[in-house]
């Protein structure tokens, strides 16, 4: 995105939402057509927060959730959403469908564990002998929840959902330097596992769940699953390459 | 219940490269060839076709292509006072399973070894003395020399249509190739690949500092290609998804579409997938092998009769057929003897990742496995061990193997993990920044070694391959002085922000780092600290071969798949033209 204005953000979101709206995407993006910048965009998302009142076409989970509760997928909705907040930059994980993508993730194979050695003894063991949990994903995933809502529950006496964003922020800080201990997974372990599957969300092909539109890679120039450059590696050297961006089920 | 079945003349465990080459290799000799591996049969079409293998997620994040170490895996320790844990999932090293083993996900890249890295011991010691060895480095010459393997690295180059420049042709130094690569008799096959922007960078600072920048080899066609065998290849698409993925074109060289189709038209071969090896069943004797215990698919269990049996597994598990059949002595630390489980090593790495300003668009998801620019210039011996204070030194790249997303997000360090400031670094750097590599070689240490764990075991009941393993003071000082060379490059090529990085110290098996496990069953000339000897043969039980990266003496600064394809026609020959004409030892021990 290399030929995008510098400094002037309200532009960078014009020009954002007008690449999504190229691919037919806009009524599937809470933000469409607003294009008065970052602080709208906030307020707009703010507004997601709240579970109930979301309303069905712009829910992210429209689909239904398949591993999560009500109060699990509430709690993923608003990490998300933290995690990778919308704002004049590019689209935030929640508007992409990342808690989507991270619920079929958990209700699937490797929310299942499936790739995991998970035969005991079970012991702490160094940093460098890696994962050493009897836990499944899914599993940690769903504990990590309930501890991290029993935190914010003692210090807020609140759901991590209904926190401010800036109280939200700072849990969410407090996880990742580990000033939390929470007390059935480690802290360190399952911020990551829910960082990772964020970022994996955002950035992963569409057809699973998450990184709706393409719009994670339009924002940073990924022209996806089309990818025959034996004619434009040369041509292109130290030039700007944009193309639509398209994933495996428009080539399929 | 066992079911016994009739013998077979030959027994290949394993089907990746190397079981391939050598299936492929004794099918003119009428013998009955029966081939078991223990995953899938896999084939360009339908299992790797567009679009559905440029899928990042499935792929190269989940392993699609990799071993289930929910099944099988190893335990882990940095040293031998720990107490090892499981590998619980995959992370420093992806072997892989099914037909065409890790051979179908490698990247291509396809080097020829340095001469150094055939005899490191006699020629360090006869420049240095034998005082700047470390006391712990079982440092140990490989049996033969590159000049015996030259032609054996010619005819796999063919076999994979390997694209790159010489830079020595029977002694004769040329500029724009490896001008410390040992003399070749031929160029390579095909002609370089297209260089990226990064390439083009790379190499002009290369140059500007006084090195020699060359195209790294690849198995990643430059155009199209047949090989002498008749198989046909497509000019590689540059698509950017080649490590942990099948090629679509069959641009990339992959034992399933060349040597394997070859091997399975010989009417005297059967291949049997979903076969999982248990054990090489030994006579009373121990020192000849009679056998393989195997389960199929539905666990049923057969014993297959053979008179020659052939390890070909990925290097780690050909280690672990050896230790739990009981082929061989194993290591002991304690006393530096035995020779099975000795010798093991790995990769290291680190390096710089330069940051460049808006105006330098690098395009890297165009992109090939093993497209990339290298210099020689502090590997092997081409650089002062005194000076450095290192011994084996590493190869230095610059690389455009891709940019998918999931796993390619660089952003400088000190960077947020998340939030907007996260974001907007990566939408700053994604298309503006080039990682400067050291393959940095690993020297053998007799503190490093692969044995049988005592608590774990496999979902079949044996006891899992223990690692122990750490980077030792003379890798660790080689990761140090390669980075400040790799910050040095970046810096020449302009970049606005360096980060210099070195892999974890201590050795950590979570982030992925290599797929270049190598040793643990080493050939050499004396059995009493190899396994094997010159032409892969156990010294013990001579009716066994064993092929990969186990065998060689310690890893050097470069990918191993070049040797290992060599070496397997090395062994294939000496069992057509040595060891079927005289069943026996080929070496006096």
């Amino acid at each position: 995105m290399s030929k995008r204005p510098e400094g002037d953000n309200a532009a960078d979101r014009r020009e954002f939402l007008k690449l999504v709206s190229v691919a037919g995407a806009a009524s599937a993006l809470p933000f469409a057509g607003d294009a008065s910048g970052a602080g709208k965009a906030t307020a707009s998302a703010h507004a997601m927060h709240d579970h109930k009142s979301t309303s069905a076409s712009l829910s992210p989970s429209r689909d239904g959730y398949e591993f999560f509760n009500t109060s699990e997928s509430a709690f993923i909705e608003a990490a998300v959403d933290t995690l990778i907040p919308a704002d004049a930059v590019g689209p935030g994980a929640l508007e992409l469908g990342v808690a989507t993508y991270i619920d079929r993730q958990m209700a699937g194979s490797y929310g299942k564990g499936d790739r995991l050695y998970l035969v005991g003894p079970f012991g702490e063991g160094s940093p460098q002998q890696g994962y050493q949990l009897a836990m499944t994903p899914s599993e940690l995933i769903r504990i990590g929840i309930a501890d991290v809502n029993g935190h914010t529950q003692r210090k807020f006496n609140k759901t991590f959902e209904a926190l401010s964003n800036s109280d939200r922020t700072a849990v969410i800080t407090e996880l990742d330097d580990r000033k939390v201990d929470l007390p059935n997974v480690p802290t360190a372990t399952f911020f990551g596992l829910l960082l990772q599957l964020t970022i994996e969300g955002y950035f992963a092909d569409p057809m699973y769940g998450g990184n709706k539109n393409k719009a994670s890679w339009k924002m940073i120039g990924f022209p996806g699953a089309s990818a025959m450059y034996m004619d434009k590696i040369e041509p292109f050297r130290n030039r700007p390459y944009t193309a639509e961006p398209l994933g495996i089920q428009d080539l399929a | 219940m066992t079911t016994k079945l009739s013998p077979v003349d030959v027994l290949i465990i394993g089907f990746g490269w190397t079981g391939g080459i050598i299936a492929k290799e004794l099918a003119a000799s009428g013998l009955k060839i029966v081939a078991l591996e223990r995953g899938g049969p896999r084939n360009t079409n339908p299992d790797f076709l567009d679009p559905q293998i440029h899928d990042e997620l499935r792929y190269a994040a989940r392993h699609d292509l990799m071993q289930n170490v929910s099944r099988e895996t190893l335990t882990f320790r940095n040293e031998p006072s720990e107490m090892a844990l499981p590998m619980r999932r995959l992370g420093s090293f992806l072997p892989g399973k099914g037909v065409g083993g890790a051979g179908v996900h490698w990247n291509g890249v396809t080097w020829r070894w340095l001469e150094w890295d055939h005899q490191p011991r006699n020629k360090t010691v006869d420049k240095y003395g034998e005082k700047i060895i470390p006391p712990d480095m079982s440092l140990q010459d490989w049996p033969i020399s590159y000049d015996d393997l030259e032609p054996y690295y010619d005819k796999f180059e063919k076999t994979c249509g390997t694209s790159g420049k010489a830079g020595n042709l029977a002694g004769r130094k040329i500029d724009g190739g490896n001008i410390f690569e040992g003399p070749r008799k031929n160029e390579y096959p095909n002609p370089p690949m297209i260089a990226s922007q990064g390439m083009v960078m790379f190499e002009k600072a290369a140059r500007n500092l006084g090195y020699h920048p060359f195209p790294q080899p690849s198995s990643n066609a430059s155009r199209d290609y047949v090989n002498p065998d008749g198989v046909a290849f497509g000019q590689c698409h540059y698509c950017g998804f080649c490590e942990r993925f099948g090629c679509e074109a069959n641009a990339k060289a992959s034992p399933h579409f060349t040597v394997i189709p070859l091997a399975m038209k010989n009417p005297n071969f059967r291949l049997r997938t979903n076969a999982t090896v248990l054990k090489v069943n030994l006579d009373s004797t121990g020192k000849k092998a009679v056998s393989a215990t195997y389960l199929d698919a539905r666990g049923r269990e057969f014993e297959q009769p053979a008179d020659l049996i052939i390890l070909s597994a990925y290097a780690l598990w050909n280690v672990h057929l050896l230790l739990h059949s009981g082929i061989g002595k194993p290591y002991d630390p304690a006393t530096g003897k035995g020779v099975v489980g000795r010798n093991y090593a790995y990769q290291c790495g680190g390096g710089a990742t330069a940051f460049f300003g808006k105006d330098t668009v690098m395009n890297q998801f165009m992109g090939a496995g093993a497209l990339g620019s290298c210099i020689d210039d502090f590997n092997g011996d081409s650089y002062d061990f005194e000076k450095a204070g290192y011994i084996g030194g590493g190869g230095i790249s610059c690389a455009s193997s891709g940019a998918r997303p999931v796993q390619f997000h660089p952003t400088p360090r000190g960077t947020a993990r998340w939030g907007s400031s996260w974001k907007k670094a990566v939408v700053d750097h994604y298309n503006h920044t080039l990682r400067i590599g050291n393959q940095g070689a690993v020297m053998a240490n007799r503190s490093n070694y692969l044995d049988l764990d005592p608590t774990y075991t496999d979902v079949f009941g044996r006891p899992l391959l223990r690692m122990t393993f750490n980077f030792r003071e003379n890798e660790v000082k080689q990761m140090n002085g390669q980075a400040d060379i790799c910050v040095n490059i970046a810096r020449e090529m302009g970049a606005i922000r360096v980060d210099r990085e070195v892999s974890p110290i201590p050795y950590s098996i979570v982030p992925y780092q290599s797929t270049h496990n190598t040793g643990g069953a080493v050939f050499g000339l004396d059995p009493a600290t190899s396994v094997l000897n010159k032409y892969l043969q156990v010294w013990d039980v001579p009716n066994v071969f064993v092929t990969g990266a186990c065998v060689f003496p310690q890893n050097a600064g470069k990918n191993p798949t070049g040797p290992v394809g060599a070496l397997a026609y090395w062994a294939a020959d000496a069992i057509k033209n040595r060891y079927l004409k005289s069943p026996g030892p080929l070496v006096g021990g």
